[in-house]
């Protein structure tokens, strides 16, 4: 009944890559490069939207075209409440605050609170409508933050500091990246599980045959939907972090250019695996960074990078190194 | 009281009369069976029975219960089951997977995040037993994609019984299989006959006349006759309308 297990190869694999993304500031340390190590947090915070994305995109196979939106709101819960506490105003009746123990936790209730109201209406949907819906709210809410001039609008919002975690400061690089990869391995660690629940296969198996679950007496909506809101609230939690990371939030994280980079993470690095999404946003963070080290058109050589992985591994990174190490 | 029982039943695509006023009443535990050519309306039929399409006029009712406008997951719930004439299975899965799904669906809401479907016996164990039922135990492991043709069609109805329905609607489950396998799915109907109501769409005659307890012949969407096998094989407006002067 059980699944084979992955062969060795495979294994020894995904260890390696643990142990790299937990060496890494070790490394980066030693070259005297906090350059290095920002750059590798930002490649953690990413793997964790794509894994979430993934959750939905892979899994559910509903191919959602706003994902920033949920990211973009995570990060604006962290930066407005910090506004707050910095000038002593309130907000909606409370006041701010740069705990992080509360900022993060309610980044990620925002945006699964929005993830559900938007996925309510767009998961009645299929297809293209599905894609343009989504894309559509997504959209909106980045309006809604360009026009929020009392925030920044167009120009974002800085704060002056991290956050507190349980009221110490973080101002180790090194101890803030070991923050956001264990967030990582608990997040990809919880929709590993998830997949292989009764919920996954639910999820998984309506993206198979739609009909067939609803014959078998499956309200598929609901299951989508807290799918929906469970990929939400991660990508909020990887929005807080990465205000915390960059000490500042703007529309550009809720961009549809954003939720079409996360979308390409999860395409280039596998779609329906855990591992996939956080190869695929490493792959991506690093072409990024090094191209774009000779050329400010980066994209110009990447474009070719992901047609070529299109063409050549249809099931991504993670796909082809799989098929590569045997069946 | 019927365990099935549609009244004045109506459905129109355009000028086509897919379903026209159309009523049938099946007893409990009774194994009926519906012929008719090509065209007469039985997969539309099926479709409104299981609630894929609303009928635009008439009710259908489960064990006295209306359920004209209850959504499929609930009229599935309710004990309806099918088999798709075009078998639809979920790709990617294995076949007791498939069977294990609708194990699921009979043990409540599966919001259940954590635990490992399928190494839970009390999903995986009545699956496999349905899918030995059917015969296809050898291959339980083996993913839809990879079954032939009559497999599919066996696994379609393993999944049918794993859902333990009161009534079973099968749409042709022995359209393209072999004569061994055609064999093995009459016996296996046999052996279910008055354990469970089972509405049969089938164009194999042989397998009809020696299942049904009762036929109803639909012609151009509509009941022209209900009857024994004896009475049908003599009834002359049948024997015009489907059966032909070939038989």
């Amino acid at each position: 009944m059980t699944r084979p297990a992955l062969p060795l190869r495979l294994t020894v694999l995904v260890a390696i890559l643990a142990v790299a993304l937990v060496a890494l500031p070790f490394v980066a340390k030693a070259y005297g490069s906090t350059y290095a190590i920002t750059l590798a947090t930002r490649l953690v915070i990413y793997a964790l939207v794509a894994v979430s994305l993934d959750l939905i995109l892979g899994y559910g196979g509903l191919v959602s075209f706003g994902h920033a939106a949920y990211f973009g709101l995570g990060g604006y819960v962290v930066a407005i409440l910090a506004f707050h506490h910095a000038d002593g105003s309130s907000v909606l009746g409370l006041p701010g605050t740069n705990e992080a123990l509360i900022t993060w936790p309610l980044a990620m209730l925002v945006s699964a609170f929005a993830a559900l109201v938007i996925g309510a209406l767009s998961l009645r949907t299929s297809g293209a409508y599905f894609i343009m819906i989504t894309l559509a709210f997504a959209q909106m809410l980045f309006y809604v933050f360009v026009a929020l001039k009392y925030y920044g609008g167009d120009d974002g919002l800085a704060m002056a500091r991290r956050s507190l975690l349980a009221g110490n400061r973080i101002t180790d690089p090194q101890t803030f990246y070991y923050i956001c990869l264990t967030l990582l391995a608990v997040a990809a660690y919880v929709v590993h599980r998830l997949t292989r629940s009764r919920f996954g296969m639910v999820l998984s198996g309506a993206k198979a045959s739609e009909r067939r679950l609803a014959a078998l007496g499956f309200p598929i909506l609901r299951y989508r939907l807290v799918a929906f809101v469970i990929a939400g609230a991660i990508a909020g939690l990887a929005g807080a972090l990465f205000a915390d990371l960059a000490r500042f939030v703007s529309p550009d994280m809720m961009a549809w250019t954003k939720s079409g980079e996360f979308m390409v993470m999860v395409i280039l690095g596998g779609l329906a695996s855990v591992v996939g999404p956080i190869i695929g946003a490493a792959a991506f963070i690093l072409v990024e960074s090094s191209i774009s080290g000779w050329t400010e058109h980066w994209q110009l050589v990447f474009g070719p990078v992901v047609v070529l992985i299109a063409l050549f591994a249809p099931n991504g990174l993670w796909g082809w190194i799989k098929g590569r190490s045997g069946p | 009281m019927s365990a099935l029982e549609l009244s004045g039943l109506a459905k129109r695509f355009g000028a086509l009369r897919a379903t026209d006023n159309l009523s049938l009443s099946v007893e409990e535990n009774e194994l009926r069976a519906i012929i008719g050519p090509n065209g007469a309306g039985k997969t539309t039929l099926i479709s409104q029975i299981i609630g894929e399409l609303r009928p635009d006029r008439g009710t259908i009712s489960l064990f006295g219960r209306d359920i004209t406008d209850w959504p499929v997951p609930r009229r599935a719930l309710a004990g309806l089951a099918r088999s798709f004439q075009i078998t639809q299975l979920c790709a990617g899965f294995s076949a007791i997977d498939n069977v294990a799904l609708a194990v699921q669906a009979r043990q409540g809401h599966s919001f259940r995040f954590w635990k490992d479907a399928r190494r839970d016996p009390a999903l995986t164990e009545p699956a496999l037993a349905a899918v030995e039922q059917v015969g296809l135990g050898a291959r339980a492991e083996t993913l839809v994609e990879n079954l032939s043709h009559g497999e599919k069609r066996q696994l379609e109805l393993a999944i049918a019984l794993a859902m333990k329905p009161r009534v079973l609607l099968l749409d042709e489950p022995m359209a393209g299989m072999g004569h061994e396998e055609s064999q093995r799915i009459v016996a296996l109907l046999s052996g279910l006959k008055g354990k469970v109501t089972i509405l049969l769409i089938e164009h194999d005659m042989d397998a009809v006349f020696s299942l049904a307890d009762q036929i109803s012949v639909l012609v151009t969407g509509t009941i022209i006759c209900t009857g024994t096998a004896q009475v049908i094989r003599t009834d002359p407006a049948v024997r015009t309308a489907y059966l032909g002067e070939a038989h």
